[in-house]
C-alpha cells in the first residue's frame, strides 16, 4: 500500500514532518517499510513556454529554442524533435541539479551555447521515456518549480498492512489513524446521492447468492471516455497503479482512496441491460480482462448479464466481453460486497489476486458500498462529463450492523498491565469511529463496520493497547510460580549428552534438509515403501521426507570432497518420517543420530596415517553408550541396506533393535563420487533414551589386586568375538571383573577357515586377594563353555 | 707394626693413616666418572682400608682413645661424604644425559587428537533454552509434522483466513488433502502443551519449521524458531514486555532495549512485532540493522481468547503471553555469517569447525 502524504492531507490538515508521520503510522501498526520522495532529486527545474524555434548553423538534428520562463527569456539547443511553439516544458536552469546528482552548466553544443537544458521524462527520473521534452500542462505557470506541477513534492509512505485491516489498504484509513494520534480533525466530504429505488429505467438487478453477496450497488452513468487529468494520473502513479482510462481509473481511484473496489462495466454490453449475480456451473469458463480463458467451479462467484452469460469473476476480475473502452457510451458501476472467504478461496483456486480481491477477502465495509458508488459518479461528473443517472439500485436485504461490545475498563487494565480509567479508554478509541456509551466502569462499544477485526472485548483492547501506545505500558517481568523449577528433562538432558558425545569423539555436527528426493535414500539403502511426500514440492529434489539422515549426511560428505576436505567426521541429531502407524493421522517421527567418517585419520608424525575402518563407526557407537551409561550394547554382524554386505552390523540397545552401524558400500560413495572409505551408524535416539540409565547404584571398588589371565580360542572364522565375549561373561561368574578381545589373527597353521581370538581376562575380589587355585577353576570352566558353545578350542 | 709402639705413636700414626685415606678418598672421588668405579672406590678404601684403620683402635692407650675416635670418625664421615657428593653428581649428569637423548619438538606434535564442532544453531538453541530455563520455564518439543488442527485452527486460522495466506505451507499426502503439514511455525507447540497439562505454563519450545520457499541467502525451506508461552492468572501484556527485555539483555548485553510495534497474528491479541536495539552499534545505525538502530526479530502479543477456548481452557480465568522469533537469525547476526544458506545446509567443515 503506497499512500501519498498529499492525499492523505485530504482527509485531515497533517502538518508533521514525513519522519514523525512515518514513526506514528510504526507506532499505529501500519508499518512503514520506505518513505518515498520522488522530487527529492531535483533541484532548479521550472516550467518554461516555447516562443520560437529556429534551425541550428551548423546541425539538422539540434534547434534553437527561444523560451519564457516567466522571469526572463533565453534562447536553449534543444535535440528532442517533439518541441513545439507554444509547449510548455521544463526547464532545469544553470545550476539546476537533475536526478544522479546531474548539475547543469553553462555548454557549447556544435559552436551554440546553451544556457540550461529542456529535459524528458527520463531525465527527471520519471519513467524510461526519453523520446522527447515532457509536456507540463499549459496552464502550469512559468518558472514555477516543476515538482510542485507534478507533485513529485510529495512524500509517499509505502506500507505493509497487516491483514485485519482491509480499513487501512485506502488513504482514508490511514488518514483516520493518523488524525487520532496527532489529534487532529477527520473528515470526509459527502458525495451527492441520489434517489435510491430498485430500477433505474430498465435496468434491473437479480441477487441468487445472497449468502456470497449480501449487497450490490449498482449507478448508471453516461460518459465520455478519454483520458484522466493529469493530478489524477499522477495521484494513481504515485500510489503504484497505471492510469488506464478515464473511467477505470477513477473506479481504481475510489478503491485506493476507500478501499471500495468498484467495477464499471459497458452498460451497452450488458445483454438486457441488466445484471444476475449467481454462482458458477462446473466446468463454465470466462475470458477475462487479462485475455486469460478461466476454467470456473461452482464455488466461484460470477456477475452475470441478464442473459446469465458471466461478465466478470465477482470481487476478483471484470470479464473481456463488457469492459470499458473508447466506444463505451454507457457504464454500470458495480459497488457491491462478496462473503471474504468465499473471494479468498476462487482467488486461491484460481492463482488470481488482483487489488479488488486483496480486500474483499480481507472484508471491506458492506455500509459504503452507496457512498462509494456515489463518490464515484461524483468524480466522473468531473473527469468523464458524466451525465450521472440521478438513481441506483441498492440490493441489501439485510443490513450488516455496527457490533456492539461490552467493555470492561478492568479487563483493558487487567490484560495490559495499564492502569487507565473509563474516560481516558473511552477517549483512545472514539476518534478511530468506535462510539461509547454508558459507564466508564462498564461501557458498550459500537464498533464501525469497515472494521471487520473489532467484534470482541479483546479487539477493542487491542485498539486502546495501539492508541496508548505499547512503549507506554510498564515493563514488569511474570515469574514462575513459587515451587517450580525450570529444567531440563532427563530424556532432554540426555539428547545433549549425545551430541556432545560424537563432538567429543571428533564429530562435527551438520544440520541437513530433512526434505530430500526418493533417489537420495534409495542411494544410502534407506526405506522407501513407507516415505512420505510433500504434496506440493517446490523441486523434484525436495519431494519427500527423508527417512534416514545418512541421505542427508553423505551429501554432506561429498560436498567437502569434492571441496578437497575428503577426511571429515559429520554426524546429524534430527527426525526422519514414516508413514503413519496403525490408527494414527500423524507421520510416524523418530529422532535418529547419525554420524559417518570419512577418508583417512591423520595420526602422523606420531602414529602412521590410517583409512578410517568400521571400528571408528562401532566406537562412536559405544562412546554414546557410554556417554548415556548404557551397558547393555550388543552388535550383530548383518546385512545392512547401503553398506558393504560383509561389513554391517546392527545395534541392539537392551535387546532393543536402535538401527545400524558399518562401511558404507563402494556403489554407494561411487555414486557421489568419493574415491575413500566412509564408515558410519545411524540409531534411534528413543531406543537409546529408553535403555539410559540415571540411578546408577554405587559399587563398593576393590582395594585387592587382580588376577589376570589371557586366554586364546582358535574358532571358526565368522562366529562372532561377541558372543564368546559373552559366554566367558556368563561364566566368569561374579569374580571375573573384565574380559577384553586383544588379539585376532589367522594363519596356515591355524587351519584353513579358522581364527584365533585371545581374550585378557581379569579377576577381582572385593573382600581378599584371589588365589591362582580358585581364579583356574572359574577360567578353566569359562573356557570349557566357550569350546562346547561354539566348537572352539583353547590354545594351549 | 702397630702395636709395640711408643703409646702416643700409635695415635699419631693412626690419625696420620687415616687422614690420608680420607684425602686419597676425597681425591679419587673427583676423578672416578662412573657409578661402579665410585662403588669400587668405596669398596677398596672406606670399607676396606679406613675400616682396617679402626681396627687399630684397640691397641690405643686408653688415654688417647678418645681423641683417636674422634679423629677417625672424622676422616671417616670426610670420605663417604666425598663418595656421596660424587655419586648425586654422577647421577645428575646421568639424568641430564637421558633428558637430553629423550629431547621432543613440542613444537611439532599436537596434531593428532581432533575435537568435533557444535554446530553454531545448536549453541543458540542451547543458549536459549539455558536462559529461559534460568526464568524457570520448562522446555517443550512438538512434532515437525502437523496437523491443520494444531498449526492453524486452534491458533485462530478459519479455514479461508486471509493470515493463512501469509505462511507458505508445505502439505504432505497424508490423510485428506491438506489435512497434514509440515508446521509452518513453532506455534502449534502452544497448543499441544495446553492440551497436555494444566496451567499455569510457563515454556518455552524451540523447534524445526518449514516454508515453501526457495533457498537463497535469506530465505530457506527450513529454518528454526523458538516459541516462549506463559499461561498464569493475570498475566499481562506489561508482564510479557518485561520478559521479552530481561530475555534480551541475556542474550544480547544489559544495554539491550527491545522495542514493540503493534502487527497482527492471528492466535495473539494485540499483537506486536518486536525488535531489539542493534546490538553493533548501539542504535547508531549500521548496515547489520540497515541504519534503523533497530533489529526486527519476531513477533508476540496476548494469549487470543479464541486459542484458550480451543483448548478447552476459560479466558476469564486464564491469560497468558507468547513470543516467537528465528534461532538462525542470532548466529547470523552475531557471527557475521553471510547467508543463510552457509549457516543452514551447507556443511562445509571449515564452516563448521570455526565454531
Amino acid at each position: 500500500m503506497r499512500a501519498p502524504l498529499s492525499w492523505i492531507r485530504d482527509f485531515t490538515p497533517i502538518t508533521a514532518a514525513p519522519a514523525d508521520i512515518a514513526d506514528a503510522l510504526n507506532q499505529l501498526g501500519l508499518e512503514v517499510d520506505a518513505i518515498d520522495e520522488p522530487g527529492r532529486e531535483i533541484n532548479g527545474v521550472i516550467a518554461a513556454k516555447i516562443l520560437d524555434i529556429v534551425a541550428h548553423p551548423d546541425a539538422d538534428k539540434i534547434r534553437l529554442a527561444d523560451i519564457d520562463f516567466g522571469s526572463g527569456q533565453l534562447r536553449v539547443v534543444c535535440g528532442a524533435p517533439n518541441i513545439e511553439v507554444g509547449m510548455v516544458v521544463p526547464f532545469a536552469q544553470v545550476g539546476a541539479v537533475l536526478p544522479g546528482d546531474f548539475r547543469i552548466t553553462k555548454r557549447k553544443i556544435r559552436g551554440v551555447v546553451s544556457e540550461g537544458m529542456l529535459c524528458s521524462g527520463k531525465e527527471l527520473g520519471l519513467g524510461e521515456d526519453h523520446s522527447g521534452i515532457l509536456t507540463l500542462p499549459g496552464s502550469a505557470e512559468l518558472g514555477s518549480d516543476v515538482r510542485e506541477i507534478l507533485g513529485l513534492d510529495d512524500t509517499v509512505f509505502e506500507l505493509s498492512i497487516t491483514p485485519n485491516r482491509p480499513d487501512a489498504m485506502s488513504i482514508v484509513g490511514v488518514a483516520r489513524d493518523l488524525a487520532a494520534h496527532f489529534g487532529m480533525p477527520f473528515e470526509i466530504a459527502a458525495a451527492a446521492t441520489g434517489t435510491v429505488r430498485d430500477s433505474i429505467d430498465d435496468v434491473r438487478v437479480v441477487i441468487e447468492a445472497y449468502d456470497r453477496c449480501p449487497r450490490f450497488v449498482a449507478r448508471t452513468a453516461t460518459v465520455v471516455m478519454r483520458e484522466s487529468p493529469a493530478w489524477l494520473q499522477r495521484r494513481l502513479t504515485l500510489a503504484g497503479m497505471r492510469p488506464i482510462s478515464n473511467v477505470v481509473d477513477v473506479t481504481n481511484y475510489i478503491m485506493l482512496e476507500r478501499c471500495r473496489p468498484l467495477h464499471a462495466f459497458d452498460l451497452g454490453r450488458l445483454a438486457g441491460r441488466g445484471i444476475v449475480v449467481r454462482c458458477a456451473d462446473d466446468g463454465e469458463h470466462m475470458t477475462t480482462l487479462d485475455g486469460v480463458e478461466r476454467q470456473l467451479t461452482a464455488a466461484d462467484l460470477l456477475i452475470c448479464d441478464a442473459a446469465r452469460r458471466p461478465q466478470a469473476i465477482a470481487g476478483i476480475m471484470g470479464g473481456r466481453d463488457s469492459e470499458v473502452d473508447e466506444n463505451t457510451t454507457e457504464i454500470l458501476i458495480e459497488s457491491a460486497y462478496f462473503e471474504p472467504s468465499g473471494i479468498a478461496k476462487s482467488a486461491k483456486r484460481l492463482g488470481l489476486r488482483s487489488e479488488a480481491s486483496a480486500r474483499f477477502e480481507r472484508g471491506i465495509d458492506p455500509n459504503g458500498a452507496m457512498d462509494g458508488a456515489d463518490a464515484a459518479v461524483a468524480l466522473l461528473l468531473d473527469v468523464a462529463g458524466a451525465v450521472g443517472h440521478e438513481s441506483a439500485i441498492d440490493t441489501y436485504p439485510n443490513p450488516v450492523e455496527r457490533p456492539r461490545i461490552t467493555v470492561r475498563t478492568a479487563r483493558v487494565n487487567a490484560i495490559l498491565g495499564t492502569e487507565l480509567d473509563g474516560a481516558s479508554v473511552r477517549s483512545l478509541i472514539e476518534p478511530l469511529g468506535i462510539s461509547t456509551t454508558g459507564d466508564d466502569a462498564e461501557f458498550v462499544a459500537l464498533a464501525p463496520t469497515w472494521r471487520p477485526d473489532i467484534s470482541r472485548e479483546i479487539d477493542v483492547i487491542e485498539e486502546v493497547a495501539r492508541r496508548h501506545g505499547l512503549n507506554n505500558i510498564v515493563r514488569t517481568v511474570a515469574s514462575a510460580p513459587a515451587g517450580t523449577v525450570g529444567r531440563l528433562t532427563h530424556a532432554q538432558r540426555d539428547r545433549r549428552r549425545i551430541t556432545d558425545a560424537l563432538v567429543g569423539a571428533g564429530y562435527s555436527e551438520c544440520l541437513t534438509l530433512p526434505l530430500v528426493s526418493v533417489a537420495d535414500l534409495e542411494t544410502v539403502g534407506a526405506p522407501i515403501d513407507s516415505v512420505v511426500r510433500v504434496a506440493n514440492p517446490l523441486r523434484a529434489e525436495e519431494s519427500v521426507m527423508r527417512t534416514s539422515l545418512r541421505a542427508g549426511l553423505l551429501g554432506a560428505v561429498a560436498r567437502n570432497c569434492a571441496r578437497g576436505n575428503p577426511d571429515v567426521a559429520l554426524c546429524e541429531h534430527g527426525t526422519v518420517f514414516f508413514a503413519p502407524l496403525q490408527g494414527a493421522a500423524l507421520p510416524d517421527e523418530h529422532i535418529m543420530v547419525s554420524g559417518l567418517r570419512a577418508g583417512v585419520l591423520r595420526l602422523a608424525p606420531r602414529h602412521a596415517d590410517r583409512a578410517v575402518d568400521v571400528g571408528d563407526a562401532i566406537d562412536a557407537v559405544y562412546a554414546i553408550a557410554s556417554a548415556l551409561a548404557i551397558a547393555n550394547v550388543v552388535i550383530v554382524n548383518a546385512v545392512v541396506p547401503g553398506m558393504h554386505p560383509a561389513r554391517g552390523a546392527r545395534v541392539l540397545v537392551s535387546g532393543v533393535d536402535a538401527g545400524v552401524a558399518g562401511q558404507l558400500d563402494r556403489d554407494v560413495l561411487a555414486q557421489h563420487g568419493i574415491m575413500g572409505s566412509v564408515v558410519g551408524f545411524e540409531l534411534d535416539v528413543n531406543v537409546l533414551l529408553a535403555a539410559a540409565r540415571n540411578d546408577q547404584r554405587f559399587q563398593a571398588v576393590s582395594v585387592y589386586p587382580p588376577s589376570n589371565i589371557d586366554l586364546a580360542f582358535i574358532v571358526d572364522d565368522g562366529v562372532p568375538a561377541a558372543k564368546l565375549v559373552n559366554t566367558l561373561r556368563a561364566n566368569g561368574g561374579e569374580l571375573l571383573e573384565s574380559v577384553r578381545l586383544f588379539d585376532t589373527f589367522r594363519a596356515e597353521q591355524l587351519g584353513a577357515g579358522k581364527v584365533s581370538l585371545a581374550f585378557a581376562l581379569r579377576f577381582r575380589a572385593v573382600d581378599r586377594t584371589l588365589t591362582d587355585e580358585e581364579v583356574s577353576v572359574i577360567w578353566n570352566a569359562a573356557a570349557a563353555a566357550v569350546e562346547s558353545e561354539h566348537g572352539a578350542s583353547l590354545r594351549r | 707394626m702397630i702395636g709395640s709402639a711408643k703409646p702416643h705413636e700409635l695415635a699419631d700414626e693412626l690419625i696420620g693413616r687415616a687422614g690420608e685415606l680420607a684425602a686419597a678418598v676425597e681425591a679419587g672421588a673427583s676423578e672416578v666418572a662412573s657409578l661402579d668405579a665410585l662403588a669400587e672406590l668405596e669398596r677398596t678404601v672406606v670399607k676396606g682400608a679406613l675400616a682396617e684403620v679402626k681396627k687399630g683402635i684397640k691397641a690405643v692407650d686408653g688415654t688417647d682413645r678418645a681423641r683417636v675416635g674422634q679423629a677417625l670418625s672424622a676422616a671417616e664421615a670426610r670420605a663417604k661424604a666425598a663418595i656421596e657428593v660424587r655419586r648425586h653428581a654422577i647421577a645428575a649428569a646421568q639424568r641430564s644425559e637421558a633428558h637430553e637423548r629423550e629431547r621432543l619438538d613440542l613444537t611439532a606434535l599436537g596434531t593428532g587428537y581432533e575435537r568435533g564442532h557444535l554446530h553454531p544453531v545448536t549453541q543458540v538453541w542451547r543458549e536459549l533454552e539455558d536462559i529461559f530455563l534460568g526464568l524457570g520455564y520448562q522446555v517443550y518439543y512438538g512434532p515437525e509434522a502437523e496437523d491443520d488442527w494444531h498449526n492453524f485452527e486452534a491458533l485462530n486460522f478459519p479455514p479461508g483466513h486471509p493470515a493463512r495466506a501469509m505462511q507458505d505451507t508445505l502439505y504432505l499426502e497424508v490423510g485428506e488433502a491438506e489435512s497434514t503439514l509440515l508446521r509452518t511455525h513453532t506455534s502449534p507447540c502452544q497448543i499441544r502443551l495446553m492440551e497436555s497439562q494444566p496451567p499455569p505454563i510457563y515454556a518455552v519450545m524451540p523447534g524445526r519449521t518449514f516454508r515453501r520457499d526457495t533457498m537463497d541467502a535469506r530465505h530457506s525451506p527450513v529454518f528454526h524458531q523458538i516459541e516462549a508461552l506463559v499461561v498464569d492468572r493475570n498475566v499481562t501484556m506489561g508482564d510479557l514486555m518485561g520478559t521479552i527485555d530481561v530475555f534480551f539483555r541475556a542474550l544480547f548485553g544489559p544495554d539491550i532495549d527491545a522495542r514493540f510495534l503493534p502487527s497482527y497474528f492471528p492466535f495473539t491479541e494485540p499483537s506486536a512485532e518486536l525488535g531489539v536495539s542493534c546490538p553493533f552499534c548501539e542504535r547508531s545505525g549500521c548496515r547489520t540493522c540497515s541504519n534503523t538502530g533497530w533489529i526486527e526479530l519476531g513477533g508476540c502479543g496476548m494469549v487470543d481468547p479464541n486459542v484458550f477456548s480451543a483448548v478447552g481452557l476459560d479466558p476469564q480465568e486464564w491469560s497468558g503471553f507468547a513470543f516467537g522469533f528465528g534461532i538462525d537469525r542470532i548466529p547470523l547476526l552475531r557471527n557475521e555469517i553471510d547467508t543463510l544458506h552457509t549457516l543452514l545446509w551447507d556443511n562445509d567443515v571449515r564452516f563448521l569447525n570455526q565454531f
